[in-house]
């Protein structure tokens, strides 16, 4: 019975929050890739460039508050650093779009034309990273690293295997919930939310009904800026800031966005969540968790590891691939027309 | 005190390379009217219309709404002064339901700022429930309350056009031009059309313009009917009148067809109930 129980501890510590918070933090980078491609009808291959910007950005904020004394106890500090993030991106995110996008959108040009323009911002912002923070790693998170701890739980239950949360998990997991039915509701439930549906469904009517194009654009690279910033700095709180490894981000939230289907926020949470689990589940090391559930004589003696984990990305490549194989328009996704 | 004539087009012309679309072409519509616009296919009734609305730029002539020369003006400026129109092929946002989609007109209110959003959540509550008791007297105005939160992708031809014409009650227009509304559009969902209409019409005091190709619809609902042929005006008068007239039937049916009396009425074999 203890080894059913001591199991399941091992797999919700190690797999299952993990995989929720990593999933968090794909959906709310996969919903910034949705929102673009619906209602600004491209693919921004700087989206994970945005996100790293606003976690180094949020970074310096932090550093800065911390320097004035600022504190927010047990939660890390980056969570007020964030919130000064957030109109700086949007700033830069709205004057990329004035200076490049705009123009692109004036003379009607294709969507792989706004495809490359973005990779051109994708190198720009990535050179402007590095001229602010530099290529190494950071980790700035203060405050309790744990929620639930491995000793703290072990002295409590007086099982073998311990419950780890830390708060980075948690806090991804509440926040990006919080943040992803902020966006339901306003998509849903204010006229300005409505406005941008309508304007990614129908341009041509919307223009009609008077709804104003500069400000539905405007209004998506706010909302994106948000997602952005929370995507990045959950992502980074949980581990640690690599510029590299933020790079790597671009194919497991193009993924996920396919998967659910370009253009639909349920979609890309999702697809998320399919993503995040498939590339934990694959690369997980399941020898431990299989010697708690079998009879002793069947405990595996390798590894019990599918994919070792270099080779995670490949994971969100083959879902792209096969999705895109059988199912092109993802899982709630609109066949185009 | 306003003036009686709503609508007002002076001498409007086009030419689309050698082709004069529409030739020196005068209406004028009363308020308060339901107006009708019909001619045979090639007749540019639908162009006149694209010029109304602000889809073409006139060559010469100017048009005029409630005294206002709105001559070429876009057609989202247009929308905002109370000039609205209609779909041959009704558009939707298909992805919307349909309340949603009424709750798409007017836009720009206070809730439409986000910043005004976060500051003052309670006045755009209040907007946003006003907003949604329109569309819903509108539904029920139409009588399509049952589909209120189905997307309106999934409704059929004739409902898209209910809704389109809820789309423009939504804006309190002035008046409203009806691209030929009956076309596509099975007999019992007309007859729920025609009567929106002329309740719209006696009711609410609304001014309808229809461009239609079917006769029976606008003798059932014009006050006055205009005929054009060649870009021209063809003739002007009581729905009637322009259905006897012979210069009409010959325009329709060709030479011969008016000697025998055949009415463009009875062009239908289907009647109004």
């Amino acid at each position: 019975m203890s080894d059913v129980l001591n199991g399941l501890l091992h797999l919700t510590s190690m797999l299952v929050i993990p995989g929720l918070a990593y999933g968090s933090q794909l959906a709310l980078g996969a919903l910034g890739v949705t929102l673009i491609f619906g209602v600004l009808r491209f693919s921004s291959f700087a989206h994970a460039e945005g996100l790293s910007l606003g976690t180094a950005l949020t970074i310096l904020f932090t550093i800065w508050l911390q320097g004035h004394g600022v504190s927010l106890g047990v939660l890390p500090t980056a969570l007020l650093g964030m919130l000064l993030a957030m109109p700086v991106m949007a700033l830069i995110f709205i004057a990329t779009d004035r200076a490049l996008y705009r123009h692109f959108r004036r003379i009607n040009a294709r969507a792989e034309v706004f495809m490359i323009v973005s990779a051109g911002v994708m190198l720009m912002m990535n050179g402007v990273i590095r001229l602010m923070i530099g290529a190494d790693g950071r980790d700035f998170e203060d405050g309790a690293r744990f929620i639930v701890s491995a000793r703290g739980f072990r002295d409590w239950s007086g099982l073998a295997e311990p419950l780890v949360i830390k708060t980075s998990q948690m806090l991804t997991i509440a926040v990006a919930v919080l943040a992803t039915a902020g966006l339901f509701w306003f998509l849903g439930r204010t006229q300005a939310g409505r406005s941008m549906r309508a304007y990614a469904d129908n341009r041509n009517l919307a223009l009609l009904s008077g709804v104003d194009p500069d400000r539905i654009v405007r209004l998506t690279w706010v909302l994106v800026a948000v997602l952005s910033v929370l995507a990045g700095v959950l992502f980074g709180l949980d581990k640690g800031y690599r510029p590299f490894v933020y790079q790597q981000l671009l194919l497991p939230m193009f993924a996920a966005a396919v998967v659910g289907g370009l253009g639909s926020p349920i979609g890309a949470i999702v697809g998320s969540m399919i993503v995040a689990f498939s590339e934990l589940a694959l690369t997980f090391a399941w020898k431990k968790a299989l010697a708690y559930f079998l009879p002793a004589a069947m405990a595996p003696e390798s590894m019990m590891q599918l994919l070792s984990t270099e080779y995670k990305f490949a994971v969100s490549f083959l879902i792209l691939v096969v999705v895109l194989l059988v199912r092109p328009a993802g899982l709630y996704g609109k066949v185009s027309r | 005190m306003p003036q009686p004539d709503l609508l007002v087009v002076q001498n409007l012309s086009i030419a689309f390379g050698g082709l004069k679309a529409v030739d020196d072409m005068s209406l004028t519509i009363r308020r308060g009217s339901v107006a009708g616009l019909i001619g045979p296919n090639g007749a540019g009734k639908s162009t006149l219309f694209n010029l109304i609305a602000g889809y073409y730029q006139p060559d010469s002539g100017r048009v005029m709404l409630d005294g206002e020369d709105i001559t070429g003006q876009p057609p989202h400026l247009l929308f905002g002064k109370g000039l609205l129109r209609t779909f041959q092929i009704a558009r939707e946002f298909s992805t919307l339901t349909a309340r949603e989609n009424l709750m798409m007109v007017p836009a720009g209110q206070s809730g439409e700022t986000w910043l005004g959003a976060l500051l003052r959540p309670g006045r755009v509550r209040r907007e946003e429930r006003a907003l949604r008791e329109k569309a819903d007297d509108i539904l029920d105005f139409l009588q399509i309350t049952s589909i209120a939160d189905l997307p309106a992708g999934s409704l059929s031809g004739g409902q898209k056009k209910l809704l389109e014409l809820g789309r423009t009650m939504m804006a309190d227009p002035k008046i409203i031009f009806l691209d030929e509304v009956g076309a596509g559009v099975n007999r019992t969902l007309l007859y729920t059309i025609a009567d929106a209409i002329r309740r719209l019409n006696r009711e609410r005091g609304y001014t309808f313009c229809l461009v239609e190709h079917d006769m029976q619809f606008i003798a059932e609902l014009c006050d006055e009917v205009t005929c054009m042929a060649q870009g021209r005006l063809l003739s002007r008068g009581t729905a009637e009148s322009i259905l006897s007239d012979e210069a009409v039937i010959e325009a329709y049916l060709g030479r011969g067809r008016a000697a025998k009396g055949t009415g463009l009425a009875g062009t239908r074999v289907e009647t109004m109930p």
